[in-house]
């Protein structure tokens, strides 16, 4: 805290240090490394407890975005035709879907790091970075299971099995470090904002509809003026998609330029939002 | 009375103020919470009313819990809080943990103050053990320690079996077991207690007590909030009372538990503490 002055006060005495003070962030950073081991158990048990009370458990954690690509595969794929000029579009979409939702999540969850764990907050002292952290880590986990399903569908839809499936790693790992990113500016916004949780389902269903989970930006872009294209293919959640179907699908191109945005997007979103984050260490209490 | 006990008492161990370590100083601290959605209703149109009229920010109250409070701690000192509901006990001691951040004034510690309250890191659905491992990680402890610990901890809640099974088929006793001997694991450089003593029976109240007087000794500093008053006199030597965010009276426990019992119900003097407030 500071004063009403903008100066910090003096101690009273050698030794003493202000209660709650922001430490500095090399320092910050240090004390939050020495929590890694408490980021990954209440990650793994706030996982385990999340669907408890229902009949199928952590089933729905694949179940829901199956379900998703039914409808999706209904409507767009079958109804209004987006799938025109994608070879194997059902393929294509369940990558799209199971990606798309990792963004999603980390970006619903992360609003609530804080005010879903104000009992935390409000009775432990740790490197509140810790929740936002904690969060995106579930969605992470999430993602991983639903892997376990998506590529089945992925291999039964006609793609083989190649060498180039491993770049799903990198690919996952740049999207997950954007996600964390994004869990930090939220954390921050919905710890002053509650109405956050609100928005953000209209905001993520908005970067949905423009990120291609569901029809090909190629072909989208194809008739448009040419800023169009680019602006569209700068979009962080397109980049990371594009990725991951250039990992698991044949015929889906990604060039140099792809990855560099995707690095771009992952490191720089990831440094300004924890700068961000940090700034704010010392009001997380008072929510 | 007050005298005669107040002499016996161990704050009296005669060293000039001077000379005595400050682990705590409170200074003119004023604490406000943000209250959202409290009382201002009237549905959509309402709010949308609020907004176009620009009311400043919507359905936001805010409670000044602590207002004015200054006060010195020393190494050795356990310092018992007492006053009614409401009061600003629990929320001075979040300002003395660092927790929450004082609209005005500062705290200052010496070394960090940690609030006994790992119950907000523990699920329910989860076993004993794996909420060991889990509040033991969230105050803060690293695998190793929490390994060499593992023991102890299992020893001191002395809730058997049960360890395996998850917290929710616990006994409210057993809870508090479990909590308390995970929470006090760790000597923190000052402690904070907020009512962790009320529970458990007899036997566990005075092997919680027993630990409270060590983690004294390992910490330096203890502030202690409890409505059991018989508790303030046995374990602490300094009591302060709070009452509408201000401090009444601070001094020796015996001497300011009297005044409180004079002033509010004298049958409190006999009651045994009950109701814990549970925060998680």
């Amino acid at each position: 805290m500071t004063l009403p002055d903008g100066s910090h006060p003096e101690a009273p005495a050698p030794g003493l240090q202000r209660a709650g003070a922001r430490l500095p962030v090399d320092e910050y950073t240090r004390r939050l490394w020495h929590r890694r081991w408490f980021v990954a158990a209440y990650s793994s048990a706030s996982n385990s407890v999340g669907y408890e009370g229902n009949f199928l458990g952590q089933a729905w954690q694949v179940l829901t975005p199956l379900l998703n690509i039914a409808v999706y595969y209904l409507i767009f794929g079958l109804l209004l035709k987006t799938s025109r000029g994608v070879p194997n579009y059902i393929a294509y979409l369940s990558v799209g879907v199971f990606l798309f939702a990792f963004c999603t999540s980390s970006l619903v969850s992360g609003s609530r790091a804080i005010t879903g764990n104000l009992g935390l907050v409000r009775a432990l002292q740790f490197p509140r970075a810790v929740l936002p952290m904690s969060t995106t880590l579930v969605a992470l986990m999430r993602l991983i299971y639903s892997l376990m399903v998506l590529i089945p569908i992925v291999l039964i839809s006609g793609e083989p099995l190649a060498w180039r499936w491993l770049e799903l790693i990198p690919a996952i790992g740049l999207q997950a470090l954007f996600c964390l990113g994004l869990a930090f500016v939220v954390a921050r916004l919905g710890a002053r904002v509650p109405d956050m949780a609100e928005i953000l389902p209209f905001f993520s269903r908005m970067w949905m509809y423009v990120s291609g989970v569901m029809y090909s930006v190629q072909v989208f872009t194809r008739g448009q003026p040419g800023w169009v294209s680019r602006v569209m293919t700068l979009n962080p959640a397109y980049v990371y998609l594009q990725l991951g179907r250039h990992a698991l699908l044949v015929g889906s191109p990604a060039t140099a330029g792809n990855w560099l945005v995707a690095v771009a997007w992952a490191v720089g979103t990831l440094v300004m939002s924890y700068l961000y984050f940090w700034r704010g260490e010392e009001e997380y209490g008072n929510v | 009375m007050s005298e005669v006990l107040s002499d016996q008492s161990p704050t009296t161990e005669q060293t000039p103020p001077g000379a005595r370590e400050q682990t705590v100083v409170v200074d003119d601290v004023h604490l406000t919470y943000r209250v959202i959605g409290g009382a201002r209703r009237g549905g959509a149109p309402a709010a949308f009313r609020r907004m176009l009229l620009r009311e400043d920010a919507p359905g936001q109250r805010s409670v000044h819990a602590v207002r004015g409070v200054s006060l010195t701690a020393y190494r050795g000192e356990a310092i018992g809080l007492i006053g009614p509901n409401g009061s600003g006990k629990s929320t001075l001691l979040r300002a003395i943990a660092g927790l929450m951040a004082p609209s005005q004034g500062v705290v200052w510690t010496r070394g960090q103050a940690s609030l006994l309250g790992v119950s907000a890191a523990m699920m329910g659905a989860m076993s004993g053990e794996q909420n060991i491992v889990l509040g033991c990680l969230a105050i803060g402890m690293t695998p190793a320690e929490i390994a060499a610990e593992y023991e102890s901890i299992c020893d001191f809640a002395g809730i058997g079996e049960f360890v395996h099974l998850p917290m929710n088929t616990y006994s409210s006793g057993m809870g508090a077991r479990l909590r308390f001997a995970i929470a006090g694991a760790r000597a923190p450089d000052i402690l904070l207690i907020d009512e962790a003593l009320a529970t458990g029976d007899a036997q566990f109240r005075r092997r919680s007590e027993k630990r409270i007087r060590e983690l004294r000794e390992e910490a330096g500093t203890v502030f202690l909030v409890s409505h059991g008053l018989g508790i303030i006199r046995d374990t602490c030597t300094r009591a302060i009372w709070l009452e509408g965010g201000r401090i009444v009276l601070d001094g020796d426990a015996n001497t300011v538990v009297d005044a409180y019992e004079a002033k509010h119900d004298r049958g409190a003097r006999t009651a045994t503490p009950t109701a814990t407030k549970d925060r998680s």
